[in-house]
């Protein structure tokens, strides 16, 4: 039991880095019904943006924090403004290739830039941990778990009661009704790009931490599992993808624990073809019926 | 001068052209009517107005200025609002938050809420389900929104197409008598119907197209009493 608990905890932390991966996914796809492939990709980068500001700049955790928010949120518009804005309304194929490309774009500058090789992230938290009976839970779990729910909260309420949330919500539902109000379509596609893309930022300094190790590819495995999260979720859903990202965390862990790491993808995969077969439309997914 | 003046309006889809040189007014107070078959134009003609609809050539006047070159944001803005076609009310918003979505470029929070109870008494059954979320209307029920939506923009000049299209006949009379207080609180309204016999019998004015162009046009009276008129559109 005490283990099982343990890895409750320790899924948690996992499936809160996914969750905050997996809410730009969904928010993207919810608006322009586009898979954003590049999407971990940003992650990675907010990764990298906390790793030099922390280590050239000196930034201690919450500066280098909303440093990668920033980069991360507008780095996201200009990609949307450069490369998907003129195939918004081309096939949807064409904006998931391009979508392949700049993901590709953003790996190999890095690279380039960065260097290939793994990179140590400093030490940013304390690696105090509590022993609260049977479990232990390290400061930077707590950490990573209170600001996750911060920003799902925080996220929440933008989209829910404010006039730029109603206006993405509004987009979403019905583009060209949505500009018979005035709300200006391509601003509120960006806004949905600045919050994703920001989130991604963060969650990319979080993982920094939480496995001490960052690499230009390290996006391309997690981005597909807070795909997948926001598919289980139901794609397009904002408390889909929550719930979604906490449960692969935790299926994840609990295959490693109990079962061997070596299936810690394959779960995943796993659960991917179990939720296409049963409910395609994913656990809170919209079922399209429609009045007359 | 017309508060607004549509001029040899053409439109294409494509190749296909959809608007072959309108002409068309609508003067400040009126109701104008623009009734036409199916695949006649009418929406392609709201559509060109509002913005949303590239156009070809010709200009849209409103209020003496030229909004041909003008988006959706700038066109609302100056006092003309649409409630489209199919109603296309925001499903998985609430009816206060579509009503909302109406006032989206309005800053005068007191006005706001008072064209929101304005709105509520003239839509009774809105204020009953004013936390539902919209799409649990019934379809007379979303039409009232998307027109109680639309008026919380406080247009000077409102576009209406086919507010009775698939409605009960009850309904549709409701819905037509709401258009004329609409319009005699001081709203000026432009109307797309199909349902040519309600539509003629509340416009001051109005317009027959066909296939892209205006074929007749004269007040709410001549044209019911036109035989033309009836043969093509009243069934008699
Ligand atoms: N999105 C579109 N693409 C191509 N053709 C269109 C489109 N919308 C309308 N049309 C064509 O334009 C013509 C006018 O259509 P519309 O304005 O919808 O007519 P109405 O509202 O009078 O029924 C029709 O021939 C229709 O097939
Ligand atoms: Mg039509």
């Amino acid at each position: 039991m005490s283990q099982f608990l343990q890895q409750m905890i320790n899924g948690l932390s996992l499936g809160s880095i996914y969750a905050l991966i997996a809410l730009g996914y969904t928010m993207v796809y919810g608006i322009i019904k586009l898979i954003n492939f590049a999407h971990g990709d940003i992650y990675m980068l907010g990764a990298y943006v906390a790793f030099i500001t922390t280590t050239y700049f000196g930034f201690s955790f919450f500066p280098a924090m909303i440093a990668s928010m920033v980069v991360c949120g507008i780095l996201g518009v200009i990609i949307e403004r450069i490369a998907y804005k003129p195939l918004r309304h081309a096939t949807r194929i064409a904006a998931l290739i391009t979508a392949i490309g700049v993901s590709y774009v953003l790996e190999y500058t890095t690279q380039y830039v960065m260097g290939s090789e793994v990179k140590t992230y400093p030490t940013l938290l304390s690696s105090a941990t509590f022993t609260l009976g049977p479990v232990t839970v390290s400061m930077q779990q707590i950490y990573i778990f209170a600001i996750t729910i911060f920003l799902m909260i925080a996220l929440q309420l933008i989209i829910k009661k404010t006039k730029m949330g109603r206006a993405m919500r509004a987009v979403s539902v019905d583009e060209d009704a949505a500009k018979l109000m005035g709300i200006n379509v391509d601003t509120t596609i960006s806004f949905t790009f600045l919050l994703g893309s920001s989130l991604a930022g963060v969650a990319g300094i979080l993982v920094g931490i939480y496995y001490n190790s960052i690499d230009p590819l390290m996006g391309m495995v997690p981005g597909l599992k807070a795909f997948i999260a926001a598919v289980f979720g139901g794609i397009g859903s904002v408390p889909g993808a929550m719930i979604g990202g906490l449960f692969i965390g935790i299926a994840e862990t609990m295959v490693v624990a109990y079962g061997s790491s070596l299936y810690r993808d394959a779960i995943v995969y796993l659960i991917l073809i179990l939720i296409l077969i049963i409910k395609p439309d994913g656990l809170l997914g919209k079922n399209q019926r429609e009045k007359v | 001068m017309a508060m607004l003046e549509v001029k040899d309006l053409h439109v294409h889809y494509g190749v296909i052209e959809a608007l072959k040189g309108i002409d068309l007014e609508v003067n400040e107070g009126e109701i104008v009517s623009l009734i036409g078959a199916n695949g006649a134009g009418k929406t392609t003609m709201l559509q060109s107005i509002s913005g949303i609809k590239k156009k070809t050539s010709g200009d849209i006047v409103f209020m003496g200025e030229s909004i041909f070159k003008k988006n959706p944001k700038a066109i609302v803005m100056q006092g003309l609002t649409q409630v489209p076609e199919g109603r296309r009310i925001f499903t998985g918003l609430s009816v206060y938050e579509n009503l909302l979505m109406g006032a989206f470029l309005r800053k005068d929070k007191k006005g706001i809420q008072e064209d929101l109870e304005k709105v509520y008494k003239q839509f009774p059954i809105l204020k009953e389900r004013v936390d539902q979320d919209a799409s649990t209307l019934s379809g007379g029920e979303q039409q009232m929104l998307a027109m109680g939506r639309a008026l919380m923009a406080k247009p000077k000049l409102l576009l209406l197409d086919e507010p009775s299209m698939g409605l009960a006949p009850i309904l549709v009379k409701e819905i037509f008598s709401i258009i004329q207080e609409i319009n005699q609180q001081g709203t000026t309204v432009l109307l797309v119907e199909q349902n040519a016999k309600m539509a003629l019998s509340i416009a001051h004015r109005a317009y027959v197209m066909e296939t892209g162009k205006v074929v007749l046009s004269g007040t709410g009276e001549e044209l019911a009493a036109s035989p033309d008129i009836q043969k093509a559109y009243l069934g008699g």
